[in-house]
């Protein structure tokens, strides 16, 4: 049978010249298929076997056909059909849906009364939903829209902060029921696995910030005070907010990617019916590593970012290091570094609440981890932003 | 023996009857639940905004039987299982687990409640960072505290040696085939003892000869461990031989359910048409179970 199929292959004389060659190029590559598709006036003809074995090969050959349709209508001409299973006739009305999202009608036409019954199974005999049309939206509306969206996000996020939260009071009660031997593996690997980064950095960002006043501080003869100027910027702003932003690439990703692996592929739900709570099992931990280690990375950035300004009063503004720490301890004051420091936990638990629930939504495959992993790392950055400023707001208001 | 373990639909069977109720007269009893019900799945709808994935689907599992539900991909056959096990909550109906209804349980009760469960996942949701032997006494270590960590290790070690997979207790997850993956799953599942095996789509992505001995395997356990087992599925000639009654899910809705006999050879024209899509000879219909190949389970297992 599959012999007299080829046959029927060779394109039609009267088919129109694009089509011809069009069919050509794919006929040899399509030698084995046991179908064939052309492309008439108005319709798509389809004849041989359509079997979910070839259902890749299949839905190429109607994509090709029809990829450059216009117009009011293509139907799908199946009375050539030998044979089609289930798969086939899926794809097909697929293709029918979206055919119908570009306005172009399409009817499955012809065939044996079997085929036809399974195209009703299917659901080709109902009209297709079209796709809404995109319709330009006024100024007004798609501003109500934008509002609606952002609080529909807040609410997310209020009832995922709410479920963390109730899930650390339920540990609080029973701590047996969270997984704090995963807590040390969890600190190490944002912690300690982080340091080098964090020190090389912190150091150039406050060997940058030196240079940067150098001049200025030279101008008026005022050497010494490249310690004031990077003592504090560094302790109070630049420390917290470098050490957050490595740690939004380097954890807050990886929690993401991983508790996106885990949700993907139902590690998850597996959980789950195996009596344990996700928020409890998963989420927990990982917020608390991040707590932990986001103050003593940010301490170590502090130290460092100060040695860097030290390098730079030695090497270019005759300032020795010993006079650059007797007038460090003048200036930089206590609250300075502690503000720094809860400043950092709260970009900690920042960080690692978002890059969990970015996990924890994630859907499609490995796609769609590989876009989960972004948009946690674009939202962590964001909402460090925020959260700084409301903390300096915050921390002037207490006059610290 | 067929006859009586897969009655047919339309009979008397069908009518209502007050189940033995053992638990005490306060419990109350669904209009609808018969004697033989391990689950009891009663109209259930589910929505998730404004998809309506399920528009009221009731079926009856019964006790120590294999049931199948089957359907096209988007049918909304995952939806339907994860109700079962309460990872979703219906948005109306109910479901009937042992005569209780597991609809308005909180998520402590719940928790109980999925110890009556084992579910084998479509890809086994192993937990990666941990070895096979870590995985499989993962439930033990949970939920049987009591338990010395000795008799944890033996009851493992005799379950992975039952399921042929002695030896690799200290491999990880990602270093087995698939069907040895699936097979750990299996092992995790069993290890509480459930009462209902879950499989989600046990056979899809295996080659014929494998997915033949995983059906070997959905059947061998329900035999060995007294357990109901509900198989999700759109693979017809796995549908065919391993169910005792099959449902067939088409957008949301049960159209047909019965014996596969029923589906095949009965009055609706839609299921005949599904499985004669699926280019099933009539002569493979019949269940492994009533072909009694001699031999051990141990030995078909390890085959795998
Ligand atoms: N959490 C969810 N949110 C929204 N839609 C969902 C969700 N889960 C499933 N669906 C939708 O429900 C339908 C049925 O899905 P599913 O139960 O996975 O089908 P099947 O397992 O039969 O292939 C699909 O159209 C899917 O998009
Ligand atoms: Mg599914």
């Amino acid at each position: 049978m599959a012999s007299t199929l080829q046959g029927r292959m060779a394109p039609a004389s009267s088919a129109p010249a694009d089509a011809m060659s069009a069919s050509r190029k794919s006929s040899a590559r399509a030698k084995h298929l046991p179908f064939s598709v052309e492309r008439e006036e108005g319709r798509v003809v389809l004849t041989g076997e359509l079997t979910m074995r070839h259902a890749g090969a299949l839905w190429r050959r109607l994509s090709e056909e029809v990829d450059d349709a216009s117009g009011q209508r293509l139907d799908l001409d199946l009375s050539g059909v030998t044979h089609a299973d289930g798969a086939a006739v899926a794809l097909l009305v697929e293709l029918r849906a979206a055919l119908s999202g570009r306005a172009i009608e399409c009817d499955l036409v012809g065939g044996s009364e079997l085929l036809r019954e399974l195209v009703t199974l299917y659901g080709g005999e109902r009209a297709p939903t079209p796709r809404p049309k995109r319709v330009k939206e006024r100024g007004v509306a798609r501003f109500g829209g934008g509002v609606a969206s952002v609080l529909q996000a807040i609410e997310r996020w209020v009832a995922f902060v709410g479920s963390v939260a109730a899930g650390a009071a339920g540990v609080v009660a029973r701590p047996r029921t969270s997984n704090f031997r995963s807590l040390i593996t969890l600190s190490e690997r944002a912690g300690a696995d982080g340091v080098p980064i964090v020190l090389l950095l912190n150091f150039l960002v406050g060997f940058v910030m030196a240079y940067q006043s150098a001049g200025q501080l030279e101008l008026y003869g005022a050497n010494v005070y490249v310690a004031d100027v990077v003592g504090i910027s560094v302790t109070r702003e630049l420390a917290p907010l470098m050490t957050a932003i490595i740690m939004s690439g380097r954890s807050g990703a990886a929690f993401a990617a991983e508790l996106g692996t885990m949700k993907v592929s139902e590690e998850i739900d597996a959980l789950r019916t195996l009596g344990l709570e996700p928020v409890r099992y998963l989420i927990l931990p990982r917020v608390l590593a991040l707590a932990l280690v986001a103050p003593a990375l940010t301490l170590l950035g502090d130290v460092i970012g100060v040695a860097g300004g030290a390098a730079v009063g030695a090497l270019s503004l005759e300032v020795t290091p010993r006079a650059y720490l007797a007038e460090l301890r003048t200036a930089v004051f206590f609250s300075d570094v502690w503000t720094g420091l809860v400043k950092s936990v709260g970009f900690g638990i920042a960080i690692g609440l978002i890059g969990c629930q970015q996990g924890f939504a994630t859907s499609g495959g490995a796609a769609g981890v590989g876009r989960r992993t972004t948009v946690t790392v674009v939202t962590c950055l964001f909402a460090i932003v925020i959260l700084d400023t409301l903390f300096t707001v915050f921390f002037r208001m207490l006059g610290v | 023996m067929k006859a009586e373990l897969a009655p047919r639909p339309g009979s008397v069977q069908e009518e209502p009857v007050v189940p033995p109720a053992p638990n005490g007269p306060s419990k109350p009893v669904p209009a609808g639940l018969l004697p033989d019900d391990h689950i009891f799945v009663d109209n259930v709808v589910k929505r998730f905004g404004d998809t309506l994935v399920l528009r009221g689907v009731t079926m009856h599992l019964k006790r120590h039987q294999t049931a199948v539900v089957i359907g096209g991909s988007g049918a909304g056959k995952t939806t339907l299982l994860r109700m079962l096990i309460a990872l979703e909550k219906p948005t109306t109906g109910h479901i009937w687990v042992d005569g209780d209804d597991i609809a308005p349980l909180g998520e402590v009760e719940l928790n109980r409640v999925r110890q009556r469960f084992g579910m084998v996942f479509q890809y086994a949701a192993l937990l990666d960072s941990l070895t096979i032997f870590e995985n499989v006494v993962f439930p033990l270590r949970e939920h049987r505290k009591k338990m010395s960590r000795r008799d944890q290790r033996t009851k493992v070690l005799d379950m992975l040696k039952l399921l042929g997979l002695e030896g690799k207790e200290d491999r990880m997850p990602s270093e087995l085939s698939g069907g040895q993956r699936k097979r750990v799953g299996l092992a995790r599942a069993l290890m509480l003892e459930p009462k209902i095996l879950i499989y989600d789509e046990p056979t899809s992505g295996l080659d014929p000869i494998t997915s033949r001995m995983v059906d070997d395997l959905i059947e061998e356990t329900r035999d060995r461990f007294q357990v109901t087992s509900v198989v999700i599925s759109h693979d017809m000639t796995s549908t065919m031989r391993i169910a005792h009654q099959a449902f067939l899910l088409v957008r949301g809705e049960v159209i047909a359910s019965g014996t596969p006999d029923d589906l095949a050879y009965g009055d609706n024209e839609a299921a005949r048409e599904f499985i004669m899509a699926s280019g099933i000879a009539p002569d493979r219909l019949s269940r492994v179970g009533d072909e009694k190949q001699a031999g051990d389970a141990t030995v078909k297992y390890k085959a795998m």
